[in-house]
């Protein structure tokens, strides 16, 4: 039985790390990931946990620690939120190039500056081509889960793992959650047995050795081959966590999609308020619907444009500027997938939105709706990169 | 009512506004509710304005943004009034809980033309008499209760002796204190 | 091991290069390294051994009496350093 429970998004999480016990943690504070290592020293100090915690002194290091001990041979987790993100950046190559399976919840939060630290999507999405599994959650209960299912998808992948949520909107709100039993959680993940680690005395290995002009051209493909294979690996420990649970995930969560005539594309916190939105559109006769990509690496090409093929318009959210002068990374993501499906008929158009924190009211996700009404009517007139809730 | 309820509290850092907001949305979630409880984070200074909010549903509740059209608004220091516009968006059917010695009568002109209904509690001096200190959160928890009629005063109760047995598990004798601020404040409330 | 080699392919490396197999320098031959390379003159000798440690390549064999022998040229980079320890003159560089 599943227990009911209120829970901020991230004592969730740091109960999520509880209960899989992993053999190390190394993290050094960072709002609005900060109460993760907190919740988690005190279990530690607790003895409800047997892991190793290293209080390292940045996040440079906190995630070197995580790469040498899971060289090692150990189940490695950690957590960190934007500018700790952005000092870990040279290790972030180094864990997924080494094919570590470290599962890091990223506690999405504005990369400074100007120094701000509230939610958007700027850190998380900064990496999102450094070879790591990204997942994305709306509630606490999707971090949770999510952290649960993470530590299976990196081990099976040889991939690490982002657990990524809002920074505030989810890290901080109490809400209804349902948590898992120890045992079964324990049993979920069960024991982490690594093919090759440095501490196996049986078999003495040299990882992270130089990989000239003849290798690593190879060894990159070999990572974005297990991208590829991921999609799969997801698919099956999502089926098996809802076997335990019932809680069913896929790559993309669909609403109100059947009928949609008119969709949002979005990621996270977001998603919420808009399928509020949508009940409330419904009720006057609009098609609107949702999509929610869960997954954000590997992303779900083939399976965002099947959901999106006979919609008229899609407005695609990004919680972050690529600053490329055009669209977000969603949007360039969408579009491609729609591109290379050969699906031309679907007019897409982007809104940057919420950065630095900016409150998105169900007012805001009603104009996106009212304004791909009027694109659908009209044709899309002027700049389809749009600006939503930006003052001026 | 609509079946989703939205309160805001207002309060100055360091009065624990965030901390009520969070055992209202315990003492809910105790009677089978939906809750969110919420801080809007900003610089973190003892006295400076801060505001909270609390969604209680009997459905799930999906909406994640701050809350603009308040049912409740919960002020916890009656000097933010005048300083911070605490009605901003306050439906008119709903109505302002504020910590105040004085009536609601001698309070209505300072809530900018504000028609709804308004309700005041002392929450100092039943602190003081009942806690020998001022902490206004436990009267203010009872007062908006009372108020929002979210739960019944008996559940109200029950849950919350559960709740300080576990919370004070180390120093039990402050537990009859707060479940007498807690009865006074549910009786004491001025303009219901 | 596999014979890992510039033509192996993405199928044939292991994940994150990581080399599975300890001892494999005897793999690898630097003595196409060498520019200059050490002669031994074994009349000079007088079995010291001050020569052996100093070999960062393992390149001078030492048999089971603990005499040493002629140079293993496969992987001997030409340093020098064996030339400059030994005290007898017994060690020239070419």
């Amino acid at each position: 039985m599943s227990i009911r429970e209120r829970l901020s998004g991230n004592e969730a999480v740091a109960n999520a790390m509880r209960q899989i016990n992993p053999d190390v943690v190394a993290a050094f504070p960072i709002t609005p990931s900060t109460e993760i290592p907190q919740y988690f020293s005190t279990f530690v100090n607790n003895g409800q946990v047997t892991t190793e915690f290293v209080p390292v002194e940045s996040e440079h290091s906190a995630m070197s620690a995580c790469i040498g001990a899971a060289a090692a041979g150990a189940r490695v987790m950690t957590a960190t939120s934007a500018n700790g993100l952005s000092l870990m950046w040279e290790m972030l190559y180094i864990a997924s190039s080494l094919r570590l399976p470290i599962v890091m919840s990223c506690v999405n939060r504005a990369v400074s500056g100007p120094i701000n630290i509230h939610n958007d999507h700027s850190d998380s999405m900064g990496a999102r081509d450094s070879g790591w599994i990204q997942l994305y959650g709306e509630t606490n209960q999707e971090a949770y889960d999510n952290a649960i299912m993470a530590c299976k998808i990196a081990e099976r992948t040889g991939l690490p793992v982002m657990n990524c949520y809002d920074g505030f909107i989810t890290s901080h709100s109490i809400e209804n959650i349902e948590l898992e039993e120890d045992d079964k959680v324990k049993a979920f993940v069960g024991e982490y047995k690594p093919a090759h680690y440095l501490l196996n005395k049986a078999e003495p290995i040299a990882v992270g050795p130089l990989d000239l002009q003849p290798y690593l051209f190879e060894h990159k493909f070999q990572q974005a081959q297990a991208m590829r294979e991921a999609k799969d690996v997801i698919l099956e420990v999502s089926k098996e966590f809802s076997a335990m649970t019932g809680r069913e995930y896929g790559l993309i969560e669909e609403y109100k999609m059947e009928d949609a005539e008119i969709a949002i594309v979005v990621l996270n916190s977001t998603a919420g308020t808009a399928k509020y939105t949508i009940d409330r559109l419904r009720e006057q006769g609009v098609k609107a619907g949702l999509i929610k990509p869960r997954v954000f690496r590997p992303f779900p090409y083939a399976e965002i444009a099947e959901a999106l093929k006979n919609v008229k318009a899609v407005a695609i959210l990004d919680k972050c500027d690529s600053t490329n002068g055009a669209g977000g990374p969603l949007y360039t993501e969408v579009t491609s997938a729609l591109y290379g499906a050969g699906i031309t008929s679907v007019k897409a158009v982007n809104y940057v939105y919420g950065v630095g924190g900016r409150d998105v009211r169900t007012d805001d996700i009603e104009k996106v709706y009212r304004d791909l009404q009027l694109d659908v009517a009209n044709g899309i007139q002027g700049t389809p990169y749009r600006y939503l809730g930006l003052k001026g | 009512m609509d079946n989703l309820i939205e309160i805001r509290w207002h309060g100055r850092g360091g009065q624990g506004a965030k901390t009520a907001s969070l055992l209202l949305a315990d003492a809910a979630f105790n009677t089978g509710k939906y809750i969110q409880g919420f801080p809007e984070y900003g610089p973190e200074r003892m006295g400076a304005p801060i505001t909270a909010y609390n969604r209680i549903s009997d459905k799930p509740i999906t909406i994640h943004s701050n809350i603009y059209e308040p049912d409740f608004v919960v002020v916890v220091d009656d000097t933010l009034l005048g300083a911070v516009d605490v009605t901003a968006g306050l439906k008119e059917d709903g109505a302002i809980v504020i910590n105040s010695t004085k009536s609601p009568d001698e309070l209505r002109g300072l809530l900018n033309g504000y028609k709804g209904k308004v309700c005041t509690i002392d929450a100092k001096t039943i602190s003081i008499d009942c806690l020998g200190k001022y902490f206004p959160n436990t009267p203010m928890l009872a007062a908006i209760v009372k108020v929002s009629g979210i739960m019944e005063d008996e559940a109200f109760l029950n849950d919350m002796v559960e709740s300080f047995k576990h919370k004070f598990a180390k120093k039990p004798e402050v537990i009859d204190g707060n479940m007498e601020a807690i009865r006074r404040s549910l009786n004491e409330v001025k303009g219901l | 091991m596999t014979n890992i080699n510039a033509k192996s392919t993405w199928q044939e490396l292991t994940p994150g290069g990581t080399i599975c197999e300890a001892a494999n320098s005897e793999q690898f031959h630097t003595g196409d390294w060498r520019s200059r390379k050490p002669c031994f003159i074994s009349d000079k000798c007088k079995q010291c051994g001050l020569c052996v440690p100093t070999c960062p390549d393992s390149a001078i064999p030492v048999d089971e009496n603990g005499n040493r022998g002629d140079f293993n040229y496969d992987f001997c980079k030409g340093c020098g350093v064996c030339a400059k320890a030994c005290p007898f003159g017994a060690i020239t560089m070419e």
